[in-house]
């Protein structure tokens, strides 16, 4: 993809290198500290891998004492940091920067602690999204928040991303299945935020760091909130001639009162993709399939199963299958979680989009796409998590062709801001990062994103850790501070009572 | 000494702005059901929001209502009720608790206190379900943050840092949050004789199973006699409510029901009881007795709020009750709040935090109101203050600790 303009090098540190690569050997003994060009490679880029940039040094601590060591270090000499968890953002939010630190959390994988009469468990940041659920799910118990890459990415970065999946409308985000964290800030502090009670006795500073992308801090412990496993789960395959109806049948389940676990839309060039890859059964005569997952008691599964199954008839459903196994559940899944890999055998390079859009826009957003296709010549495929208005489009390229890439960021680029028009937003649950850094302004104001970044100024003044991530232009705190009084009469002497 | 009452955000930001410029202090209010809580406030204006009302969408089928900060709680919860929905986090009342009427307080007071109910270990708080806010800082600077869609991590999560923040950090002016499908029906299940320790093995164990419980409360002997009138007979009720869809609330009463009997003798309280025995939880309603005897909010782990519970009893009288499977304990103190025997309870216990929600103004000037911090956190906490309201003239030393 086209270069991404990252904060300037400084050149004071990259003159220093030696002395502080030597510097982190003694901070970080043994192998956890990595240097050559060859084995950096692994490192230079995240899940968007279209942006590549060396780190200056890696670095894999592995005990907190070792992280706010290393912190302070940088902080004292001026050193930027780039923390990374298991490098599966999808934003750009662990991108390298060639004068930076890049700060590996993977060695912290152990779970600490699990307490299931207080359901909570209590794990080291590079512990996987799966490997909480799978150190509990002997007892019935799970973790809910299940983004795609769970086998893969990492507790610490689910809350640096505030991560979500296909269960967010009943279960949550990322921000809401947390109970705690212990992080350690730019100066080295180490701070504790919540625990194993709920709430906080001050401000809110989980729910500020949580989905920070990694600027405010780095995470070293994360206390999750896990789950009873529903009695069962049964999905639906429902077809439908056009995707108004689609949308029609999503909102009448919700007015209905029903929230299903889990209720994903795929438009036709999705859908084909999918069965051509995958042979899940799907009906390939529909233009929106819809699949909506019911979990819970037996009995309300049951009986939700068949309301559902109304309300498709009256919107016009052509197909209709309920699963009755979990092999036929899965199945009815197999070619929705085979999308992106299904769309990428049809074609050379797709680049994912990730806007949230009030459910009711869906017509008229898809007919927008539909007008910008064709004005770019890109094909678009559609996968939308209906029931929290998360779109998922796949722009279809091939990079090989001169000029295509370029077309298809900016048929991206459109179609977010289509997004925004509409009432909704950028980014659902990809995040900002380097990716959406520069359309924030569609969606805010310079006194909008001035104030985001005071609290950054509060956790981290100088812009030493992940800067270029998130916002367009990163403005000294000393002029964000800077006030413009306005003296004047006092205002509204009608409004006086006393 | 002027109390502005302004009717639209443009009228908010200029008073704020003209506040910040003069640097005089702010005390910001809705109804001022909460003015209880929280150091006692030296402003010179005040700045009260209650005509700053309104719903200004909602759309039952996106899951989504905005409003105006001072739009009366009671004005959003009848209009989510006639749609067959509500805020699924149970914002309780404190109204009755703090010597004043049921039923008043506005949205804006339900962010700013992160209200919160019995539901809450199942369904969050108010910051779980607040989607953006338009806010003016103590800058005098209107800023928004996030949108009105569930799924958002587009930038800093403001809309949560300005959760439990009591007005200290911006005045909210526009607030949307999700709402989400009423239950059709509920029952609750009352388990009779257990000792406090006994109710916490039993409520980890129906919060544990799938039952799917939303509320989990142990209502000890010395309160008992206090909730629905008196209509529980005789010794301590560890209560565990069931909602949902009518089919499934039948099913898993049954299920629920025929495991707890191993704990206590099980008797089901219908719709109506149900409802009222829980707002009456959520409320505090054992405590509200019209004096001003201090009782603390304590959140802890669910297991380890009786222990603490029983070391505080041998230092102090209090009477209590538990909610949040345990973890949440409302206790009023016969005499002196004992705040430092507490605190230290509850660090030795696992830690969590306490709020003194009812005092005598004096003893709030006296006495932290609100958990102390560790000195890192003190001086993140103080160097955000600075960052939204750098001339401390929004509700000044209401979190104070003293």
């Amino acid at each position: 993809m086209s270069t991404p303009r990252m904060p300037e090098l400084n050149a004071a540190t990259l003159e220093r290198r030696e002395e502080i690569v030597a510097d982190m050997r003694i901070i970080v003994p043994g192998e956890g500290v990595v240097e050559s060009e060859a084995e950096m490679r692994a490192f230079e880029s995240d899940g968007l891998t279209a942006y590549r940039q060396l780190p200056m040094v890696v670095v894999l601590p592995e005990t907190v004492a070792q992280v706010s060591r290393i912190l302070k270090y940088c902080h004292e000499r001026n050193i930027r940091v780039v923390p990374r968890g298991s490098g599966t953002s999808l934003s750009g939010g662990a991108l390298p920067l060639g004068d930076a630190v890049l700060l590996v959390m993977s060695r912290f994988n152990r779970i600490l602690e699990i307490d299931f009469a207080n359901r909570a468990v209590v794990a080291q940041p590079g512990v996987t999204n799966l490997g909480i659920t799978r150190a509990v799910e002997h007892e019935g118990f799970y973790y809910a928040p299940d983004p795609s890459s769970q086998i893969a990415c990492s507790i610490g970065g689910n809350v640096a991303e505030n991560s979500g999946g296909v269960h967010c409308l009943k279960y949550g985000l990322t921000a809401n299945n947390i109970l705690g964290v212990e992080m350690v800030l730019m100066t080295g502090e180490v701070i504790r935020l919540g625990g194993k009670h709920l709430d906080a006795e001050g401000y809110d500073l989980l729910g500020l760091m949580t989905g920070s992308e990694g600027l405010l801090g780095v995470v070293t412990e994360v206390t999750v909130r896990i789950l009873r496993k529903p009695e069962t789960a049964r999905a639906m395959l429902i077809g439908f001639p056009s995707s108004e109806q689609a949308g029609q049948c999503v909102a009448e389940i919700i007015a209905a009162g029903i929230v299903p676990a889990g209720m994903e839309m795929m438009d036709r060039p999705a859908i084909h993709a999918a069965e051509d890859f995958v042979h899940a059964g799907y009906p390939l005569d529909v233009e929106a399939l819809l699949i909506v997952e019911l979990d819970g008691p037996q009995a309300e599964v049951d009986h939700l199963i068949e309301r559902v199954g109304e309300i498709a008839r009256r919107n016009g459903a052509t197909t209709s299958r309920v699963s009755n196994s979990e092999e036929e559940r899965a199945a009815f899944w197999a070619g929705r979680k085979a999308a992106f890999p299904a769309v990428g055998r049809i074609s050379p390079d797709y680049y994912c989009m990730d806007g949230t859009i009030p459910r009711k826009e869906l017509p008229r957003v898809l007919a927008g796409m539909r007008t910008l296709s064709e004005k770019y010549g890109l094909r678009v495929a559609n996968v939308f998590h209906a029931g929290d208005g998360n779109l998922h489009p796949l722009i279809l390229y091939d990079a090989n062709k001169p000029g295509e890439l370029e077309k298809a960021e900016a048929f991206g680029a459109d179609i977010l801001r289509l997004c925004v028009r509409v009432g909704g937003v950028l980014t659902g649950e990809h995040g900002v990062g380097v990716e959406k850094r520069d359309l924030m302004p569609e969606m805010f104001t310079e006194e909008d994103l001035n104030q985001q970044m005071r609290v950054k100024c509060a956790f981290d003044p100088n812009h030493l850790l992940n800067p270029g991530k998130m916002f367009p232009q990163l403005h000294r705190c000393a002029e964000l501070g800077r006030m413009h009084i306005h003296r004047g009469q006092m205002p509204f002497p009608d409004l006086e009572r006393f | 000494m002027t109390t502005f009452i302004p009717g639209t955000s443009a009228e908010v930001h200029e008073i704020v702005r003209w506040a910040a410029a003069e640097e005089t202090p702010l005390e910001v209010i809705g109804h001022g059901t909460k003015q209880g809580i929280g150091r006692p406030v030296q402003a010179e204006h005040t700045l009260d929001l209650s005509r700053l009302a309104g719903v200004t969408l909602y759309e039952p089928e996106e899951l989504v209502l905005a409003a105006r900060a001072g739009t009366p709680l009671a004005e959003v919860e009848a209009l989510l009720a006639r749609h067959g929905q509500r805020l699924a986090f149970e914002p309780m009342d404190y109204g009755p608790l703090l010597g004043g009427k049921a039923g008043r307080g506005t949205l804006g007071g339900v962010l700013g206190a992160n209200l919160s109910g019995p539901r809450r270990i199942a369904a969050g708080a108010a910051r779980d379900h607040i989607l953006g806010i338009d806010a003016v800082s103590g800058r005098g600077e209107a800023f928004k943050s996030g949108g009105r869609v569930v799924k958002n991590v587009t930038g800093y999560d403001l809309s949560k840092g300005l959760a439990g923040s009591w007005g200290t950090l911006a005045v909210v002016t526009d607030l949307v949050f999700k709402v989400l499908p009423a239950a059709e029906t509920e029952r609750t299940l009352a388990i009779a004789g257990l000792d406090d320790a006994q109710a916490a093995a039993a409520m980890a164990e129906a919060m544990g199973s799938d039952g799917e419980v939303s509320g989990a409360a142990h209502l000890p002997e010395g309160v008992i006699g206090r909730f629905l009138d008196g209509g529980f007979s005789g010794g301590p009720r560890t209560v565990l409510r069931v909602e949902g869809f009518g089919p499934s609330v039948a099913y898993r009463v049954e299920r629920l029901g025929r495991r707890m009997k191993a704990h206590g003798a099980v008797e089901v309280l219908e719709e109506a009881q149900s409802r009222r025995l829980w707002r009456e939880i959520r409320d505090c309603r054992p405590f509200a007795d019209g004096t001003d005897a201090p009782v603390w909010r304590v959140s802890m782990a669910p297991m380890a709020g009786h222990r603490m519970l029983d070391a505080f009893r041998r230092a102090a009288g209090a009477n209590a009750y538990y909610d949040w499977q345990g973890g949440l304990l409302w206790l009023r103190m016969e005499a002196e709040p004992k705040a430092e025997t507490l605190r230290t309870l509850i660090a030795r216990c696992g830690g969590g935090h306490a709020t003194l929600v009812r005092a005598t103004p004096a003893l709030r000037a006296a006495v932290s109101v609100f958990q102390p911090q560790p000195p890192a956190l003190v001086a993140l906490s103080a160097r955000l203050k600075a960052q939204f309201d750098p001339r401390n003239i929004l509700n000044p030393g209401r979190m104070a600790v003293a």
